[in-house]
């Protein structure tokens, strides 16, 4: 069982969109979903060496909530940024932020929770991961955005993940 | 799409693609207007974020009102641009340091000492 669905959720994941994306629950679709959740994680196998651990739904909840939240006040942030960038040059630079997740596919969606949230793009990550290279749209106070960044992002992606 | 809409929900829809379109134009303006590569990245994330939910969300009221009952499946493409987005973006951002790296310009130097263990 574990040798035909070495990632059981990714399969039932991949089906489920595929029913959703076609609006039909037609025979010929739910064995082409089959099909594609069965195929896509035999070959996706090679690329993902780890065992991933996920644990605590509620949390993921919340931080899909958090972000969504975020990405639209940094939309208008870099909204307002962009239109008022005549008279006043957004004060856009790298930081380095200290990590302390370090488990693999937390440092995966953490790069793309950063970077999927208008302002911060996620730029470089020390081979021991423990610092990571950020640029930011409009910094005003670093110290305020890193304790900001660990605590809304850092902290749950670590008890989801670690 | 003729006169079955309801004008409660002609609204929201017409705003919502309004507000979509608006934050195109301002992503479009802010990559012509910004003066540095890396400040550049930043506002074309506003089409992919903020004006594909709303543009969703038009659809999914929209089809849903026509249909009378929740057509909720526009929702899967603010998902799957939000997983693949992110992938293109962080790409050139690096390609980018790279570059400028190699061109000596004024970007931070590389974050990882050379003699850490490879964890990568």
């Amino acid at each position: 069982m574990k040798r035909l669905f070495p990632a059981p959720w990714l399969s039932l994941a991949l089906w489920l969109l595929w029913l959703v994306l076609n609006l039909s629950i037609s025979p010929g679709n739910l064995l082409l979903g089959a099909a594609l959740g069965f195929c896509a994680p035999l070959m996706m196998r090679k690329l993902r060496p780890q065992r991933i651990h996920i644990r605590r739904p509620g949390v993921i909840l919340r931080l899909i909530l958090m972000v969504g939240r975020d990405v639209v006040v940094s939309n208008l942030a870099v909204a307002w940024g962009v239109l008022n960038a005549g008279r006043r040059q957004p004060r856009s630079r790298f930081i380095k932020v200290p990590l302390d997740l370090r488990d693999a596919h937390g440092l995966a969606a953490l790069s793309m929770v950063c970077t999927v949230v208008p302002g911060t793009v996620w730029s470089e990550l020390a081979l021991d991961r423990s610092i990571l290279l950020m640029h930011v749209w409009d910094l005003d106070d670093e110290a305020q955005f890193i304790q900001h960044f660990k605590i809304t992002y850092e902290r749950p992606l670590m008890e989801i993940f670690e | 799409m003729n006169a079955q809409l309801s004008l409660w929900v002609e609204i929201p829809v017409a705003i919502l693609l309004v507000l979509s379109g608006l934050f195109a134009l301002i992503g479009a303006i802010g990559l012509v207007r910004m003066k540095d590569y890396f400040q550049r990245m930043h506002p074309p994330a506003l089409a992919s974020t903020l004006g594909a939910w709303c543009v969703a969300l038009a659809s999914i009221i929209c089809f849903s009102a026509l249909k009378s009952g929740p057509v909720l499946h526009a929702w899967l493409i603010p998902i799957l641009l939000s997983i693949t987005v992110p992938v293109t973006t962080l790409l050139l951002a690096r390609a980018a340091l790279f570059r400028k790296r190699m061109a000596g310009d004024n970007v931070p130097a590389e974050v990882s000492s050379r003699r850490t263990e490879s964890g990568s």
